[in-house]
């Protein structure tokens, strides 16, 4: 029960901070991609904002423990290699960033809106995260990747 | 530069990283959304409920900022094809770099790791590339 109403507030601040900080407005995200047209940096600061608030609760107050407050065990995700998966997913993710400016975050802080723009981002997304699921899996060949490997089963999200 | 609105962005930025930091100390979770998303459609029952909370949340925090006159922006004209084919490359790209801006650009960031400042650096700047390229073919 704790740990869901812990969920439900952090989502809510989590969602406020996205819509808030203009996230939510692609845009703006497309903005402060065009560093070479007429560039809008403000969403730096978002990313500033967030970090001068995490960095030093989890500098302080996290690493040091072993247990969450609710008991759980901190667990991280165990991957420490930097792999031709995780340089080829985050340029795939960038590229589709790019492409409408929109990610995961805006998008379901923008669903209330009802907006076919958003459904339509949030079903395509989901069908691209099953698609790299079956991937993960050795189940097709990427270009230039080819088939995926050392498939280890799915870890805690990181 | 007309529309730069660096209070706004800090403030909601800091609402970001304070809710990355309660959700971690209070529950021991990451609050990568496109995780907590994809990670709804696994069969761990026990990690369900909080994520579906967190997502509720997110999803309800439109209607908290109503009131104060805090509202959605008036999203700008995209053709479908290329808001399709956006989505999928974010789904399909943040299960392979396991995170996305939340995962790896807040939280792994904060905490130092390579592998996040890797991915971080790597989608930012496909994302610029992307960009540059759609103002020069005129699209923007």
């Amino acid at each position: 029960m704790f740990t869901i109403l812990v969920g439900l507030i952090c989502g809510a601040l989590f969602g406020s901070g996205m819509i808030i900080s203009g996230m939510v407005d692609p845009a703006k995200v497309i903005a402060f991609l065009n560093i070479s047209g007429d560039w809008d940096p403000s969403l730096m600061f978002v990313m500033g904002g967030a970090l001068a608030v995490f960095t030093p609760i989890y500098h302080l107050l996290i690493k040091k423990r072993s247990n969450a407050l609710n008991g759980e065990k901190l667990s991280w995700a165990s991957n420490k290699q930097i792999d031709a998966t995780l340089i080829t997913g985050s340029a795939i993710f960038g590229i589709g960033w790019g492409l409408a400016g929109f990610c995961p975050g805006p998008v379901m802080a923008s669903l209330g809106g009802g907006s076919s723009t958003i459904m339509m981002f949030l079903a395509s997304m989901l069908i691209g995260m099953t698609a790299a699921k079956y991937y993960l899996r050795g189940a097709f060949p990427l270009p230039f990747l080819g088939r995926y490997k050392n498939s280890i089963p799915s870890q805690a999200s990181k | 530069m007309e529309n730069f609105s660096p209070w706004s962005a800090l403030a909601g930025g800091a609402l970001l990283g304070l809710s990355a930091a309660v959700l971690m100390l209070f529950s021991g979770k990451v609050a990568g959304i496109s995780g907590i998303i994809s990670g709804l459609f696994t069969r761990k029952k026990k990690e369900f409920s909080w994520r579906l909370a967190f997502l509720t949340g997110m999803v309800l925090s439109m209607f908290i900022l109503q009131p104060f006159s805090i509202d959605l922006p008036e999203l700008i004209k995209q053709p479908v094809l290329s808001i399709i084919a956006a989505g999928f490359l974010v789904g399909f790209g943040t299960r392979l770099s396991n995170g996305c801006t939340s995962g790896h650009g807040i939280i792994g960031l904060g905490r130092f790791s390579k592998r996040s400042i890797t991915a971080t650096l790597i989608f930012m700047a496909a994302a610029v590339i992307v960009v540059f390229i759609r103002s020069r073919l005129g699209v923007l």
